[in-house]
């Protein structure tokens, strides 16, 4: 007889979410210049969460100048001074941990399991980390006296909304920037709850700016003349069309971009750890990582008993409710995104690769995919090519480690990847011809402050994270 | 004999050609522009490349990259500085070039070159110190352990800059093969020829074929098809003016090559790390230590 799960639902009363909310500009909370406002929702219900003003061109010019003249003192602060701000947030956000974390998986619809347990903590330490290096910038190699940039201009994705924040924000204001960050449209909310840290922090007014609006707001705060410096963390289409736009300015600019992880697992890996690697790699945060593990590649020797092992796996897999403690996959972000994810895996399946989902049923209101492989998958298969950014992974085979160095590689991405064995001469072979910026050896998803984080190829450059983060900030000539 | 000695010995001109994939080709346009110096002397006939020879130069590069980034840093290291001793040896020669083509004194253009030695010889020295100067391990909280290194980027397009023929040229070809990277170098378009006579310079110095493309003609026509080459990773674009600079950004885009911008450089000045880093992708690998958790599991 098998034990059910009773339900374990987190209580959502710890957070109050307002009716509507503004825009964050000069340490205010104020309406769109033009009145426009959009409703977020709860992708796991589909339930409005609240109506949020809509950031235009005017309103990105009046936060870049509040930025602007903040600048002026903020950079002037003593290094000590700044970190303790950064040590002050960093408390808060702890403090207020739980409230951020039930509010991020309402508005977001990952599950409560891994805002409490992966994103919060990491939030915290991103500024526990960053403020520490705020006195110290004369120590981390980039010269004598580093200087900050000036005003960055900082657009974030949905899917680690709160997280992407933190590695944007702290590295920016530990340097002696400020900033002006645009959330995604359809997660604003833990980035106006932040506005309201910084409030309780203390910070001065302009330092921080939050607006929240579309790519339209997005691309008026990055071709903004007074901005200095560009960070974005989004698809590679977009963060193109942003190095298009900076092109011939003086902006530096940063990109974490798209990915296509290959997860290697070789005939000695052990097979359970690896299975749990794989299904961290692809199925966390329903697979809208950047560097998800989207692409196992398995040796063709062992590749029936791992694939045996891993649908086993997954069909013990909660999907369900964010908010219950037991729930391992969450709701799709966005009915975009499910669209987007069902048509590339109809495409798969157009293709000729074969399709396999585990057993589980869907809720009826909210968006859901579950989660699924598709196996007999050729490098030409569009599965194998494209990023899906959603609970799908495609099986690929290889017989030697060429071979499988060859077709990891064989991506114009270059984010992320794993590699399975028990030998670790062919680890750190292995490891070292991969072209991709964070490898992880038995284990998968990964992250940590000091920890620089970033991609090859297509995936963007710069680097977030550890002394390597700074540099984004500060003007190393 | 007397006859002889009397008559003016008529000099032996030299053809001066491209350095792609180790060998000396011409155009394969079959042009050349007239190369003239500071007077407007005519000195020589310089290949005028087109984009077939751009094209070229990338897939010689990239051929060149799987071993060149492979090598040791101590190899690379030895093989820059095999690259100073032969240029050490042919002084006279950059010497009288660098006078044409920048009009400067003999002297002054002794002065030139020699910190053009010194500087090629300050970037052999780097090759097996950036590593440690930009990585390291990464203190997480976990048992972890976990390592950042410096890597190539693969394939760099380098547009040097126009005044400086020499000493501008070895500023920005050798941060770029000194860390592991390929490069297709389009000289300066007044002044080529000492460029080009580096590539023979380069051609023995046991340095390997393909590692250093040099092209000489026009740099906006060289460039774009380079700045929208898919096989390409890097371009400096130090030789670009501000317009020419902006489109081949924009170009450059559309791979998400990492791109320098021009900007003012003193090149007798010693350099700081900044075009060594330019072309390094950081490479984070994790691993677990096997440490006792609180489970008391073990390793």
């Amino acid at each position: 007889m098998a034990f059910e799960y009773a339900p374990a639902p987190e209580s959502r009363s710890i957070v109050d979410i307002a009716p509507s909310y503004g825009l964050f500009i000069d340490g205010e909370f104020v309406e769109a210049a033009d009145g426009k406002v959009f409703k977020t929702v709860s992708p796991s219900t589909e339930e409005v969460l609240s109506e949020v003003a809509q950031a235009g061109a005017e309103d990105v010019d009046r936060a870049v100048k509040a930025a602007r003249k903040a600048f002026e003192k903020w950079s002037a602060l003593p290094g000590s001074e700044r970190a303790k701000y950064l040590f002050r947030i960093a408390r808060i956000i702890q403090e207020r941990a739980r409230e951020l974390a039930v509010l991020e998986t309402l508005d977001n619809g990952k599950p409560i399991k891994e805002t409490r347990d992966a994103d919060l903590p990491l939030v915290a330490a991103h500024f526990f980390y960053y403020a520490g290096w705020a006195d110290k910038l004369e120590h981390a190699g980039f010269g004598a006296a580093p200087r900050p940039l000036g005003v960055a201009g900082q657009v974030i994705p949905w899917n680690f909304p709160l997280l992407m924040l933190a590695w944007k924000i702290a590295p920016a204001l530990a340097t002696g920037n400020t900033v002006v960050l645009k959330p995604a449209e359809t997660t604003p909310l833990s980035a106006l709850f932040f506005a309201d840290i910084c409030r309780q922090a203390g910070l001065p007014k302009g330092v921080v700016n939050i607006l929240p609006g579309y790519g339209d707001t997005g691309a008026s705060l990055v071709a903004h003349p007074d901005v200095n410096k560009v960070a974005f963390t989004g698809s590679t289409a977009v963060g193109k069309e942003i190095a298009r736009t900076v092109a011939g300015s003086k902006k530096k600019l940063t990109l974490e971009l798209g990915g296509k992880g290959a997860n290697i697992v070789f005939d000695d890996a052990p097979i359970d750890q690896a299975v749990e690697g794989i299904v961290n790699g692809i199925f966390f945060n329903q697979g809208q990582v950047c560097c998800a593990g989207s692409r196992l590649l398995v040796q063709e020797s062992i590749q029936d008993e791992l694939l045996e092992s891993l649908k086993r796996r997954l069909s013990t897999l909660r999907l369900g409710d964010p908010l219950d403690k037991n729930t391992d996959i969450g709701a799709i972000n966005s009915a975009e995104q499910l669209s987007r994810i069902t048509s590339l895996v109809e495409q798969g399946e157009a293709e000729g690769a074969e399709r396999w989902s585990a057993p589980c049923e869907l809720p009826s209101s909210g968006y859901w995919f579950a989660p699924t492989l598709f196996m007999n998958v050729t490098q030409a298969h569009t599965v194998a090519r494209d990023e899906i950014f959603g609970p799908v992974l495609s099986v690929l085979s290889f017989r030697t480690p060429d071979e499988a160095v060859a077709k990891a590689n064989n991506t114009p991405y270059g984010l992320s990847a794993g590699i399975w064995t028990e030998k670790g001469s062919r680890i750190l072979a292995v490891a070292n011809k991969l072209r991709a910026g964070v490898i992880w050896s038995n284990t998968f998803n990964k992250f940590d402050p000091t920890s620089p984080f970033g991609g090859y190829k297509e995936s963007g450059f710069g680097r977030e994270g550890g002394r390597h983060g700074l540099e984004a900030y500060l003007d190393v000539r | 004999m007397s006859d002889k000695s009397e008559q003016q010995r008529l000099s032996v001109f030299k053809t001066y050609k491209l350095y792609v994939g180790g060998k000396f080709p011409r155009s394969e346009s079959g042009r050349v522009y007239e190369v003239t110096d500071s007077k407007g002397k005519w000195l020589a006939n310089a290949p005028l490349s087109s984009r077939k020879d751009a094209r070229d130069a990338v897939v010689a590069a990239r051929k060149a990259f799987g071993g060149w980034s492979g090598a040791t840093a101590y190899n690379r290291g030895q093989i820059l500085y095999r690259v100073a001793e032969m240029l050490e040896g042919r002084r006279d020669q950059f010497t009288r070039e660098v006078a044409d083509a920048e009009g400067l004194s003999k002297s002054k253009a002794a002065g030139v070159v020699d910190a053009t030695i010194d500087r090629w010889v300050w970037y052999a020295g780097w090759t097996d110190k950036i590593a440690q100067v930009v990585g390291g391990g990464n203190p997480v909280a976990g048992p972890f352990f976990n390592l950042s290194s410096p890597e190539p980027t693969g394939v760099v397009a380098v547009l040097a800059p126009q005044e400086s023929s020499f000493l501008g040229l070895v500023s920005v070809v050798a941060p770029v093969i000194a860390t592991g990277n390929t490069a297709i170098v389009v000289a300066s378009e007044k002044s080529p020829l000492p460029a080009l006579s580096l590539g023979e310079v380069l051609a023995t110095s046991d340095l390997p074929g393909g590692v250093v493309n040099l092209l000489s003609g026009r740099t906006a026509e060289i460039a774009a098809p380079l700045a929208a080459h898919q096989d390409v990773n890097a371009i400096d674009l130090a030789g670009a003016d501000d317009v020419l600079a902006k489109e081949l950004e924009i170009a450059a885009a559309d791979n998400l090559k990492r791109v320098l911008r021009p900007q003012p450089v003193d090149y007798t000045a010693t350099p700081g790390t900044e075009r060594l880093t330019a072309f390094l992708e950081t490479k984070t690998v994790w691993h677990p230590t096997g440490s006792l958790g609180a489970s008391g599991s073990s390793y």
